[in-house]
């Protein structure tokens, strides 16, 4: 016989016995007997207490002596979101320094475009000897104003391709970050599964994660997807903007 | 199709907007203003008599599908034609953005010559349709 159905078999007389004190009008028996069924139930909530008590206890134990998750969640984490931060701005700073050197060449590329076209035309007339000498003179002025104003120019857009170039090198910097950044995220991902292996055997989660709450988060509306990661993508979402296009002719666009 | 027409750029990345705008000169569009979502965009709008707006979705305070729901409600704006240019690919909301009266649909990344491709059809359809 197993300790379990010892112990009901003894609270099964004992609650015999209560009824049959009751019927017999034997208050004080009856009251005995009571408290002797109510023991027999409070040491088996105390023994299991006890075992609860110390599986948490060593527990907590085996997470104190372990340093590393006092780090990871007071410094590493804090710290990488730093890391993150800075990571935007680099980019952002990158992307600014760029679109200021395109927007600083653009405009001289445009009118070197025209005085190359205009210059173009008068001297394709000088060639085919229709140009009047006093045109020629003010064409000769004309290349004389545009050798030095466009040299000045040229050295301007180079100045600005060397900015472009050197904006790149927020690259280097951003990439070691999001590499460290992605050891920490394996690190903690390591953690949190023997976590949840922990909190299973101690009956507290099943270690399964709630279906209902993560799909309904899914299909949240005001979730917005964001951009694709490649080799991420779902069956709901376009791969190119040809997708988007046949999508939207399909209806009636 | 009119370059000096008035163009509002919406996005909530100061880089995008200035991406769009050096595209949209380069196209010809000088006319051109930016904001940094809905909730700015949308007093810019009223009154301010703009032709064409150019606007991401996911933005903080108001998105873009809001701002675009609610130029189609106000009947002085209600015929202005929107290009949305967003990261935002799956295929509902593509939906939701065509159910909504968006005029044209661009996913980013995005190319120079899939932006002037998607102005031209639009304005081409307007003009057809006078």
């Amino acid at each position: 016989m197993t300790e379990k159905s010892e112990i009901n078999e003894e609270a099964l007389g004992l609650a015999k016995k209560y009824v049959g004190f009751l019927e017999a009008g034997d208050a004080e028996q009856a009251d005995n007997a009571l408290a002797e069924l109510t023991d027999i139930r409070e040491s088996q909530l105390f023994n299991e207490l006890g075992h609860l008590t110390r599986d948490f206890h060593e527990t907590l134990n085996s997470f104190g002596s372990d340093d590393r998750f006092n780090t990871l969640a007071n410094d590493d984490i804090p710290d990488a979101r730093e890391r993150l931060n800075y990571v935007i701005t680099k980019t952002s700073e990158a992307a600014h320094k760029t679109l200021s050197a395109v927007e600083d060449a653009l405009p001289m590329c445009e009118s070197l475009e025209d005085k190359f076209a205009k210059l173009n035309v008068e001297w394709s007339k000088f060639l085919s000897k229709e140009m009047k000498p006093q045109e020629f003179r003010a064409l000769s002025l004309e290349i004389k104003d545009f050798f030095e104003t466009s040299g000045a120019d040229v050295t301007v857009v180079r100045n600005d391709l060397t900015d472009i170039l050197m904006a790149q090198d927020f690259q280097d910097i951003t990439g070691q970050i999001i590499t460290r950044v992605i050891t920490l995220v394996t690190e903690v991902e390591t953690s949190l599964v023997e976590l949840v292996k922990i909190g299973s055997k101690l009956g507290l989660n099943s270690g399964v994660p709630d279906n209902k709450d993560s799909k309904d988060k899914a299909e949240d509306p005001a979730a917005l997807a964001g951009p694709q990661v490649p080799g991420m993508e779902s069956e709901s979402v376009v791969a190119s903007q040809d997708d988007v296009d046949d999508l939207l002719s399909s209806l009636g666009f | 199709m009119n370059k000096d027409m008035k163009i509002l750029v919406v996005d909530d990345f100061s880089t995008m907007r200035r991406i769009i705008k050096n595209l949209l000169r380069d196209l010809g569009f000088t006319n051109t203003s930016d904001a940094d979502d809905g909730q700015t965009a949308l007093p810019m709008l009223k009154g301010g008599s703009y032709d064409f707006l150019v606007t991401d979705w996911n933005m903080p305070g108001m998105t873009g599908i809001e701002l675009l729901k609610a130029v189609r409600a106000d009947p002085e704006m209600a015929s202005m034609p929107v290009l949305m240019v967003t990261a935002e690919q799956k295929k509902e909301q593509i939906i939701e953005a065509a159910q909504a009266g968006v005029n044209g649909y661009i996913v980013k990344p995005f190319t120079a010559i899939t932006l002037k491709e998607k102005i031209d059809k639009i304005f081409e359809r307007i003009d057809n349709a006078k």
